[in-house]
């Protein structure tokens, strides 16, 4: 079992100073409290473009690492994106995917297909070089060190439940605040 | 009768070139096909990125201006369009220079877009008028030489634009 807060106490532990996070919905909400940082990119402004800004991202900052934290719901809203990502195949994109079935900060409405999708047989299936799906937050942690040492695009499937809550900081993802605030510690840090 | 003279590709080319456009962003619009898509697609100094669906576009061009990567998005009035919540959201709610080449297809090439006689065509100026999205008619050969400079602003000032492509440019 995977709980979302964990799992991304335990990503954080890999993410370094340089590197881009581009998040979304609840796994936006907990990351801005389990590893608040400039290079968090959270104004994706329309459900389902995370990925497509982390490749952006990735293609215009190729000395960067670029994590995208994408969820079910918002992937399956833009799935040709795995075609696009495999075809432009970024070396330093790093697409995961928080799987747990439903539209969550919606109402908990399930997604069309549940958690029966396999995403990362699908990413594979688009170009992507490495694709995993994981389960057990044991064994994520035991395979991360030598899964972004993988040249990119690599994809994780991470089947996850909810952990603890963190607050729904709308205001603060949509504010221009939030955009300067990247963009200095992007063009700072280049 | 004054023949219709129509944009020259070439020229239009030059003009991304000049304003310093590095990335390409497309899905293929046949009115910009052979004079525009066709030999950017050959041009080595363009990087040239196919996405499926035009709203990954609009996401892709944005995020790239945070350190002042320029791109154009090329793409149809379907397209457009179908991005019209991405466009509101990430260019306009977000002010981000997002620059877009939109092809008319339908659209007679001795009209204005608004008198065209094609409904998907003619309600285009009307939807970006009502999302105050910026946007100016490429149709005459000298309509070209605007382009450098208005996506200059669009960097400058962060904001968007959209360039209707309103006849077929030439090869």
């Amino acid at each position: 079992m995977m709980l979302r807060d964990e799992t991304l106490m335990v990503l954080g532990e890999v993410i370094e100073e340089r590197d881009i996070v581009v998040a979304v919905y609840q796994s936006l909400f907990d990351w801005m409290e389990i590893k608040p940082r400039d290079l968090n990119y959270v104004a994706t402004g329309a459900m389902g473009q995370a990925s497509s800004h982390g490749l952006g991202l990735a293609l215009a900052n190729p000395e960067r690492r670029v994590f995208v934290f994408d969820g079910d719901g918002s992937l399956l809203m833009n799935l040709g994106t795995l075609a696009t990502i495999g075809e432009a195949a970024p070396e330093n994109l790093y697409h995961l995917v928080f799987a747990n079935g439903t539209y969550e900060v919606n109402g908990g409405h399930p997604v069309p297909g549940g958690k029966n999708i396999d995403f990362a047989t699908i990413a594979k299936a688009c170009g992507y070089p490495h694709a995993f799906r994981f389960s057990s937050l044991q064994k994520m942690q035991g395979m991360l060190t030598e899964i972004i040492s993988c040249k990119g695009p690599v994809f994780m499937a991470l089947d996850i439940e909810p952990g603890k809550n963190y607050p729904w900081k709308y205001d603060y993802i949509h504010s221009p605040e939030a955009r300067d605030r990247f963009r200095s510690a992007l063009n700072r840090e280049a | 009768m004054t023949p219709l003279e129509y944009p020259s590709g070439k020229q239009i080319i030059r003009q991304l070139q000049m304003a310093g456009i590095r990335f390409v962003v497309s899905l293929p619009d046949i009115v910009t096909s052979s004079g525009l898509l066709w030999p950017i697609a050959r041009n080595n100094d363009f990087e040239l990125i196919r996405v499926c669906k035009e709203d990954e576009g609009v996401s892709i061009c944005a995020a790239m201006s945070y350190n002042g990567t320029r791109a154009v998005l090329l793409m149809q009035q379907t397209g457009l369009m179908d991005s019209l919540n991405s466009i509101r959201a990430i260019a306009m709610d977000y002010q981000l220079p997002v620059v877009m080449m939109v092809g008319l297809q339908g659209k007679e090439p001795e009209s204005m877009p608004k008198q065209s006689s094609v409904y998907g065509v003619r309600i285009i100026p009307s939807v970006l008028e009502a999302m105050s999205v910026p946007f100016s008619l490429i149709q005459e050969p000298s309509d070209s030489f605007t382009i450098q400079g208005r996506i200059e602003s669009c960097y400058a000032d962060s904001k968007p634009h959209v360039f209707l492509i309103g006849r077929t440019p030439v090869e």
